[in-house]
């Protein structure tokens, strides 16, 4: 059966390698994407570790800055 | 309305959703993916090679799926100054771009033992290779005038003129003679002329392409507020 299921009927080199491509290229994206937002995460965490405390105070009054630093310091 | 979807205060659900689309991605893609590839029967005509469909016809649908909506958006944006719907936009293209080079490989490998050729300039796979240069200049766009106020006008100019492309694609296989078939199911009439033991890996593969340009866009958007927050942090 496992045979059977590799060679397709002689179609398995077109299958696999279709689906192969496919998974390949989502896992490439996801990590491309994921690296992209670590970067940003950091970059975020970096800016804000270096502001004044006034500053630091005004920013933190937006809550989105809370919810980005929330999720930097769950990674 | 549109106050409502206003980044800072969706923030809170699209930086903690893509968890939960990345857990229901991986369950539907495992179940479509032994439904695709295991159980689903081999065609009479083009037996097992049939299979390639489940990852061709959903990355197809999807990638046109993405570009119609990204238009939409970069409209709504040019008409309503909604910097928001330029920020979902840009996030949506990525995914789209890459179910379109999946839909145009994938394509080209169910050509071979199909119609014994790799690539032929047919109608719906021209107009679909000319979708993907739409998508490679928006994206291009994006990143050349990022920095600048004209970056809207152009990527929207992209999108609409490529939108043009769009019903081309959908009703090439009509117009003209072409090496494909035509539609085999109609989305208005749900009719469709494929076996459910056909449809139903169909549906699975395409839910969770669909759930992955969700986890994709929902990263990228998450990327992009973080970015427009880091410049907000500038000029404090």
């Amino acid at each position: 059966m496992i045979i059977e299921i590799i060679s397709m009927n002689g179609y398995g080199a077109y299958v696999w390698s279709a689906f192969a491509f496919t998974l390949t290229s989502f896992t490439t994206l996801y990590f491309v994407i994921k690296l992209q937002l670590s970067k940003e995460q950091k970059r975020f965490a970096n800016k804000f570790g270096s502001l004044s405390i006034e500053k630091a105070k005004a920013a933190k009054q937006q809550t989105i800055n809370n919810e980005i630093l929330s999720n930097i310091s769950n990674i | 309305m549109f106050r409502y979807f206003e980044p800072n205060k969706i923030f809170a659900i699209t930086s903690k959703a893509p968890k939960y689309v990345l857990f229901l991605f991986i369950v539907v893609l495992t179940i479509g993916l032994i439904e695709a590839l295991i159980l689903s029967p081999e065609d009479y005509k083009q037996s097992d090679s049939v299979r390639i469909m489940y990852v061709h016809v959903p990355a197809a649908w999807i990638s046109l799926g993405i570009f119609s909506s990204l238009t939409l958006l970069s409209i709504g944006s040019f008409i309503f100054k909604n910097k928001n719907f330029a920020l979902i936009a840009k996030s949506l293209a990525p995914s789209g771009f890459v179910f379109n080079i999946v839909a145009l490989v994938t394509g080209s490998i169910w050509g071979k033992p199909t119609w014994g050729t790799w690539w032929a300039w047919d109608a719906r796979i021209t107009s679909m290779l000319v979708l993907a240069l739409f998508y490679g200049m928006y994206l291009l766009a994006w990143r050349i005038y990022e920095d600048k106020e004209e970056v809207v006008k152009i990527t929207s100019i992209i999108a609409i003129i490529g939108v043009v492309n769009v019903p081309v694609i959908k009703y090439s296989v009509d117009w003209w003679n072409t090496l494909h078939q035509p539609a085999s199911i109609n989305i208005i009439t749900t009719n469709t002329a494929i076996h459910s033991s056909m449809l139903i890996p169909l549906g699975l593969m395409t839910a969770a392409f669909a759930l992955f340009s969700l986890l994709i866009f929902l990263m990228k958007y998450n990327t992009e507020l973080i970015k427009l927050k880091n410049k907000g942090l500038d000029r404090l």
